[in-house]
């Protein structure tokens, strides 16, 4: 009895079937331990750039709204100062004496040597026109009633305008101031600035070259220089926040350029001025790689860490799996495998061997019902009487071919080892198929090679073998047939033995199954196990069995046994 | 001719009676044994041109009374009848001397044609055994 199935059994249909289902488990192995790993990693990470990304933002924005308010402070001073000296002189100086075009230019000139900035002078009436100036523009006599900034200084008392361009293209702006007369009429006194007040503000703050201050108009237009936002009177494109009575107001204009724009606002009060300061920095993300590039170099280093660790593991995890498989499925159809066989194996000698005889009682009554039929003459239904002891005749060969096949079949395989000269066990088995052979004129060949050696092998299960071989080539071959045996020392550790016919052969559809349990082209003739015991045999002895077949030209069978059987 | 003496040896006295009737009622003169004994004694006593041994039996088997057989009387012809063969014993049993190994259950003209087969190799053996005889009675005599 062959411990081993056949290779048709070995293959792990059900491990194959399982190849998607090992996929899966490998990708649950390793995304779940994965994320688990990665997702405090990741929170840990996004935390401390929310932190850093926090804190630098809000140094951001008390840099800006520091410089805002020191620079709000000082501008605010410079513009008060001159307003305070204009109300000064429209106070202090009569109607007449401002009214006296030597008298103001007096008073302009005064005004320059405490504060070089002032361009011009002017003294406008009530009724908006100007009685008196001096200074480099001819405005003498220009009425301003329908001016807005006129409308603005007689109700307010004073007025400081936006910056225009004036007189040789230098930019100025405008401060006027009123004085109640007792009389209940009024005047202005009106002066021209140069913006190089406004600019001076920032020229002494020094600073860095990301951080920008200058000052807009209600309507953004620059009123100085920007190193962002281009010349004076040109348009910031800013827009500017309503005036909200805040302090200062900081707003992050969005990144450009992977640079962080963050932008102050504060109101000038008393002017059309708001100061602007911007800082032009890294967006926090690139802030926080730069400074925090330990805590992101460790994240992508743990994380692809982790991922091949958990691969790794995995992978063996599942390879181990598959393997545990692989060896249940095969262990279970070798055991499936070696119960089927073994309880066959029992049945069929046990059938064999109590069937026979019995068998061999009905043959020989079932013959002699037909030998006392034949010799009464007259015997009434004769003919249906012989037919009937005649096919049961034939049933009983019939069951005897499946009794002897079996009994083959169930035949331990104790193997034993002897010295074996192959041609003169051939000559033996050879012996059974004499008289067969003399019967239907087959000839058969033997042809040995002078250097074939003796092998070691089982004598009883070769002599099953060629048996079985020689068996089903005779039944292949017509009368006057041919059967070869060609025994070979194709290499050293080998012998072959073929066994050559020249009857029917094997159409290639069978070819393919011949060696299964219970495949039979011999239709009722045969058990189908013949051919599956041969190479049961064969195998349990260490050879190969291996078969060619041509239809209508005949079939070869070749045996390859080792000289010394291999454990 | 002589009627064909036929000895069947099997424990199966149902098949062996079955079997002497028929090869009887074909004109054979048939002797039968249920044991290797009993037919070890009619072999002694009797000349049978054939015998039809079967190889499962209690006591004494059929190769171990083949032997014996063959011992008493070595131009017997048995024709070794079993419904348990191997290839194994069927060796051994040619070896031992036996004429035939046959398969039950066998058909009645197959094993009718084997014991004529016996018959004849039997005639045979006993003629070359005469002419050997003849040989050495004339070298001894020196005629």
């Amino acid at each position: 009895m062959s411990t081993q199935p056949p290779d048709d059994y070995q293959l792990p249909q059900a491990v194959r079937e399982r190849i998607p289902r090992y996929r899966r488990v490998l990708l649950n192995l390793v995304i779940v331990p994965f994320l688990a790993a990665i997702i405090p990693l990741l929170i840990l990470a996004v935390v401390n750039y929310q932190q850093d990304s926090d804190s630098y933002l809000s140094e951001n924005r008390y840099e800006l709204t520091r410089l805002l308010s020191s620079t709000k402070r000082s501008l605010q001073f410079a513009i008060e100062e001159r307003r305070a000296l204009l109300s000064l002189i429209a106070r202090t100086k009569s109607h007449v004496e401002l009214g006296d075009e030597s008298h103001l230019k007096a008073t302009l000139r005064d005004l320059r040597e405490t504060f070089g900035d002032f361009v011009d002078l002017g003294l406008v009436t009530s009724s908006g026109r100007q009685s008196c100036y001096v200074g480099p523009y001819k405005l003498q006599g220009t009425n301003y009633a329908q001016e807005d900034w006129f409308q603005e200084v007689s109700l307010r008392g004073v007025y400081v305008s936006d910056v225009f361009l004036g007189h040789r293209k230098f930019p100025h702006f405008v401060i006027a101031v009123t004085r109640e007369l007792e009389d209940g009429d009024f005047y202005v006194l009106r002066a021209t600035i140069d913006t190089e007040l406004l600019d001076r503000q920032f020229f002494s703050l020094d600073l860095a070259e990301n951080i920008d201050a200058f000052v807009v108009n209600q309507q953004g237009i620059l009123q100085t220089r920007s190193a962002f936002y281009g010349d004076v009177l040109s348009n910031s494109g800013l827009t500017i926040p309503p005036n909200l009575r805040e302090q200062e107001i900081i707003r992050e204009l969005g990144q450009q350029k992977n640079r962080l724009l963050t932008v102050g606002f504060s109101y000038v009060e008393g002017t059309p001025f708001v100061l602007v300061t911007a800082m032009n920095s890294l967006p926090p993300f690139q802030h926080w790689l730069q400074k925090r590039y330990d805590v992101f170099f460790f994240l992508i280093v743990s994380v692809i860490g982790i991922l091949i660790v958990v691969y790794w593991r995995s992978k063996r995890i599942v390879t181990r799996l598959r393997e545990a498989d692989t060896e249940r499925a095969r262990a279970y159809h070798h055991i499936e495998y070696t119960n089927k066989m073994a309880t066959l194996g029992r049945l069929a000698a046990g059938v064999a061997h109590e069937i026979n005889n019995p068998l061999a009682i009905i043959n020989e009554k079932a013959g002699l019902l037909k030998d006392i039929t034949g010799s009464i003459p007259d015997f009434p239904k004769k003919d249906k009487f012989i037919g009937i002891a005649d096919s049961i005749c034939t049933s009983v060969e019939r069951c005897s071919r499946v009794t002897h096949r079996l009994l083959g079949f169930g035949r331990r395989m104790d193997l034993s080892k002897e010295q074996i000269d192959l041609e003169s066990l051939m000559n033996d088995v050879l012996e059974f198929q004499r008289t067969e052979a003399a019967h239907r004129d087959i000839t058969v060949n033997l042809d040995v090679a002078e250097d074939v050696p003796v092998i070691e092998s089982d004598r009883g299960q070769l002599q099953q073998v060629f048996l079985n071989l020689i068996n089903n080539a005779s039944s292949a071959v017509q009368d006057g047939g041919r059967i070869d045996i060609v025994i070979r020392h194709p290499n050293p550790n080998e012998v072959s033995i073929a066994i050559k016919d020249n009857g029917s052969g094997i159409p290639p559809e069978d070819l393919a199954h011949i060696f299964e349990p219970f495949y039979s082209t011999k239709g009722e003739a045969g058990t189908g196990l013949g051919l599956s015991i041969t190479r049961e045999i064969v195998e349990k002895l260490g050879g190969i069995i291996e078969v060619e077949s041509e239809v209508g030209k005949g079939s070869r069978f070749t045996v390859n046994l080792p000289i010394e059987k291999v454990q | 001719m002589d009627k064909t003496r036929v000895l069947i040896v099997d424990d199966e006295s149902d098949f062996i009676d079955v079997l002497a009737t028929r090869m009887k009622s074909r004109g054979l003169e048939v002797d039968t044994a249920l044991s290797g004994e009993e037919a070890l004694k009619l072999v002694g006593t009797h000349d049978y041109d054939s015998v039809v041994l079967d190889l499962a039996m209690p006591q004494m088997d059929g190769l171990e009374t083949l032997k014996r057989m063959l011992v008493l009387n070595p131009s017997l012809q048995v024709i070794l009848l079993t419904g348990h063969a191997t290839v194994n014993k069927g060796v051994e049993a040619i070896k031992s001397g036996a004429f035939e190994f046959l398969e039950k259950p066998v058909k009645l003209e197959t094993l009718l044609k084997y014991v004529e087969n016996a018959r004849e190799r039997k005639a045979a053996l006993s003629e070359s055994h005469m002419d050997e005889m003849i040989d050495e009675i004339v070298k001894r005599r020196g005629w």
